[in-house]
């Protein structure tokens, strides 16, 4: 009798690994960026193209720089997330409009909504590996001195929004 | 209006399969004749209504309806018809459909092919797949459903994956889930079996051509998504590891090991708790498969959006169904009782031999595509696991599977004698050794592992001919050559062609790996690059448009000696909705050598970096796989299943008599 539920046994040990794997999030890599600066860039802006961008106007403020592209199927299941989180004021968005063209871009933030102070406009993905972006959308948390303090990979959830993003905002806003 | 119908369809076919389940179970529990009628037409009807789903689904999109939103993310208006018709399985939802459709279709062929079994067997093993595809219809309905609405309707859907704008593409996914499904045939057998307490031989010969049938179309499925990934991603592997890969090849090697643990069964009603178990696995496996590439607990790279509370259903499926059949088999196992002895050498033992080393293989590679999972969960980081392990596992246990496959079929059943083995096969090992010396060396460079390959494969090949000329030369007297082999079974066949089909691949796979040469190179226009002694000449890259893409095509033609052989039009294409670039590289294939050539990027305005592989003996691998597909299409075809066909319910009145 015990040697035929050798198989079972297995089989339970196996389930309950997978349950517990379904809680974990895959996407969630560790950054080797975190708690480096964040890679220098200075690029032209999305809606005005002469005018342009770098992480270095940023010194001095907590802020969050989101990459996202209109051929990104995730990034409008995120839209939404952005748009309340931008609406409440809590933490500056800035957008990095990765591999997109540019009318592409400017239509879909015109459809959609658009959740960013400025987006940048990164045509080639050069600024998108400094960054270590290796799928859209990914969310990076940059503190007072330019220090990479998050990053997510995969959309922004509510839940994270409020549960990660937003204390750690904080905390680095009354550092 | 047709995406309602369809959703109708579904919802019917989840009610006829709740019937089917209910109204057999009863019926052959009580051994009810008018009660065990329904299964057949209510497993039909299940069939149909999903047909006439998926029909709806494909109508959706061949008429480009962008407000059914898996239409919108899988499809676009400028996708070329062939793609939009295969776009219904380029997704989740459609996948899941295909999926179900493939069990109706293995449902029906049951239902028809089934006349020479008692009532109740046909009962309960419909019962058990009106129950997987209740599960999987109730999956679809309630988290996966295709045929959501999207209002207002997109303008334009989101496009295919260009990954899957490939004819391989077409073909792999029903390939694989004919595959992937039918295992579920022989693990229905199998818990009717347990369910019936009737666990003696007859199960395992009628489940035998149904297991094998699967297992061909796995394989061709598993071909095709190898060579796929050989010209798609432009890589010029054939294999990579990757976790959904191994999601296919787990049930592929259980499957592998269930058509040999039958063999037994069959024949000498041995191993057979060990064969009903090896049944519940390989369509366990399958499930897995399916949860591991849908749950998102490996997810691949591109697939962001998916679905905690799919996981958990899917999960909940498998804890029913694989746990219900274990649980199933604790209990009834222990009853089975042993078949016939059989001495340690004998052909028994050596088949005993192929399913501890092929059930170890799956373990193995099941431990790998979960290790990372594993220490993820204990909080100890995370890690992939990558080829160097597996092909670490992979050779050491199957070049002692290779060995014995030469020896295994010429060994009697019951009781074998080494001397008497060695001598009837003398002659193959010696016509292996002198390959494996040779023809490393008239490919150029002699090395061990190629060498051993070499070794194995010509050894594999070699017995088999011993095996052919055995079953000519023990014949009758005064009968011709050509009536003795008329009068070899197909099964012989089929067994004898699928140990070939494994002959040819490991020539390709050792060849390949032994011998293949790439280069990565700079090109300008009219620079030229050798490899293999081939020279090719870049003649500059122009534009070109398909459907729904641009494109860049490099011209390379390719001459040997002076002597042209091909021209080859690597292409560089970025398709338009979803703005991916992808490369499209190209291939002139021959019998002993592929040349392989991929465009890189532009290093400037004319230079472009081109990849040029030189793959000696690479169809072979897929070549080997069709065989043993063939070989195993053969061997379900023999007569012997069609003629057994009126005996077997005598047979099966005296066993339950006993």
């Amino acid at each position: 009798m015990t040697r035929f539920a050798i198989p079972i046994a297995i089989f339970v040990a196996l389930l309950a690994l997978l349950g517990i794997g379904l809680k974990l999030d895959p996407r969630e890599v560790p950054s080797p960026l975190i708690g480096k600066a964040a890679p220098h860039f200075e690029l032209p802006e999305l809606h005005q193209a002469a005018r342009t961008f770098s992480e270095r106007d940023m010194l001095g403020k907590v802020w969050v720089l989101n990459v996202w592209a209109s051929w990104c199927v995730s990034c409008r299941e995120e839209h939404p997330v952005l748009l309340d989180l931008a609406a409440s004021g809590a933490v500056p968005v800035y957008g990095l409009n990765y591999k997109d063209r540019r009318e592409d871009g400017l239509a879909w933030l015109k459809g959609m909504g658009d959740p960013y102070k400025i987006s940048i406009f990164d045509f080639d993905g050069r600024v998108g590996i400094d960054y270590g972006v290796y799928g859209v959308p990914e969310t990076y948390v940059i503190d007072k001195s330019g220090i990479i303090r998050y990053k997510r990979i995969g959309p922004l959830t509510p839940e994270i929004v409020k549960e990660k993003l937003l204390p750690l905002v904080r905390e680095l806003d009354r550092a | 209006m047709i995406p309602e119908l369809g959703q109708v369809a579904l919802s019917l076919a989840l009610a006829a399969s709740i019937f089917l389940a209910a109204t057999s179970f009863y019926g052959a529990q009580r051994s009810d004749a008018a009660w065990m009628s329904f299964a057949r037409p209510a497993a039909q009807g299940m069939a149909l209504l999903v047909a006439f789903a998926f029909g709806c689904l494909v109508y959706a999109f061949v008429s480009n309806d962008f407000s059914v939103l898996y239409v919108a993310q899988n499809s676009n208006s400028a996708l070329p018809l062939q793609y939009r018709i295969a776009g219904a399985w380029g997704g989740h939802e459609g996948s899941l459909l295909l999926w179900t459709l493939m069990l109706g279709v293995w449902m029906v062929a049951v239902s028809l092919f089934s006349a020479h079994l008692p009532e109740d067997m046909v009962a309960r093993v419909l019962g058990v797949m009106g129950l997987v595809s209740g599960g999987f219809l109730a999956f679809m309905l309630f988290t996966s459903n295709p045929f959501d609405r999207l209002l207002p309707a997109a303008p334009d859907g989101r496009d295919l994956n260009p990954l899957l704008q490939d004819p391989g593409m077409v073909l792999h996914p029903p390939m694989l889930y004919m595959g992937y499904v039918g295992f579920s045939v022989a693990f229905s057998f199998a818990v009717a079996a347990l369910l019936s307490g009737r666990l003696d031989a007859t199960w395992a010969r009628w489940s035998r051509p149904w297991t094998t049938v699967a297992w061909a179309f796995l394989t061709v499925g598993i071909a095709l998504g190898s060579g796929w990934a050989y010209y798609e991603l432009g890589w010029g592997g054939w294999w990579f590891w990757d976790p959904v890969e191994n999601a296919s090849f787990m049930p592929w090697l259980t499957g592998t090991a269930l058509i040999h643990s039958l063999a037994v069964t069959e024949k000498r009603g041995a191993f057979r708790s060990w064969t009903v178990l090896l049944a519940i696995l390989a369509f366990a496996l399958s499930l897995l498969g399916t949860f591991l590439v849908r749950s998102g607990v490996l997810t691949s790279v591109h697939a962001f959006a998916t679905d905690p509370t799919r996981g958990i259903f899917i999960l909940a499926l498998l804890a029913l169904v694989i746990g219900g059949s274990l649980l199933l088999y604790v209990w009834r196992a222990p009853k089975i009782g042993l078949g016939g002895g059989f001495e340690p050498l004998s052909r028994e033992s050596f088949l005993l031999a192929n399913n501890v080393i092929f059930a170890s293989a799956a373990g193995s590679v099941l431990l790998g595509t979960l290790y990372p999972l594993a220490l993820d969960a204990s909080g100890l980081g995370k890690i992939s696991v990558g080829p160097p392990y597996f092909e670490k596992m992979f050779v050491p246990l199957m070049a002692p599977a290779l060995f014995l496959m030469g020896v295994g079929p010429l060994a009697r059943w019951k009781k074998a004698s080494l001397p008497d083995l060695a001598s009837r096969l003398r002659w193959a090992l010696a016509a292996a050794g002198l390959a494996a010396l040779a023809l490393p060396f008239a490919m150029g460079r002699w090395g061990v592992m190629v060498a051993l390959g070499v070794l194995l494969a010509a050894w594999v090949a070699a017995s088999g001919f011993v095996q052919l000329y055995e079953k000519v030369r023990n014949a009758a007297s005064g009968v011709s050559a050509w009536t003795r082999l008329q009068g070899v079974p197909r099964a012989t066949y089929g067994m004898l062609l699928a140990h070939f089909g494994v002959a040819v691949f490991v020539v390709g796979v050792t060849l390949v790996k032994g011998y293949e040469s790439e280069k990565d190179v700079r090109m300008e226009p009219g620079d030229t690059v050798e490899l293999g002694g081939y020279t090719f000449r870049f003649d500059g890259v122009r534009d070109v448009k398909g459907p729904n893409y641009v494109a860049g095509r490099a011209q390379i033609p390719v001459t040997r000696d002076g002597k042209s052989v091909a021209t080859l039009y690597p292409e560089k294409r970025i398709y338009r909705v979803q703005n991916q670039p992808m490369t499209e590289a190209a291939i002139d294939t021959g019998f002993t050598r592929d040349l392989y050539v991929s465009l890189g990027d532009a290093v400037s305005d004319t230079a472009w970096v081109i990849r040029v592989h030189h793959k000696p003996f690479i169809d072979w691998i897929w070549g080997g796989c069709l065989l043993m597909a063939l070989g195993g299409a053969l061997a379900a075809s023999d007569r012997r299943y069609r003629l057994a066909a009126r005996r077997p319910r005598e047979e099966y009145a005296v066993a339950a008599a006993r």
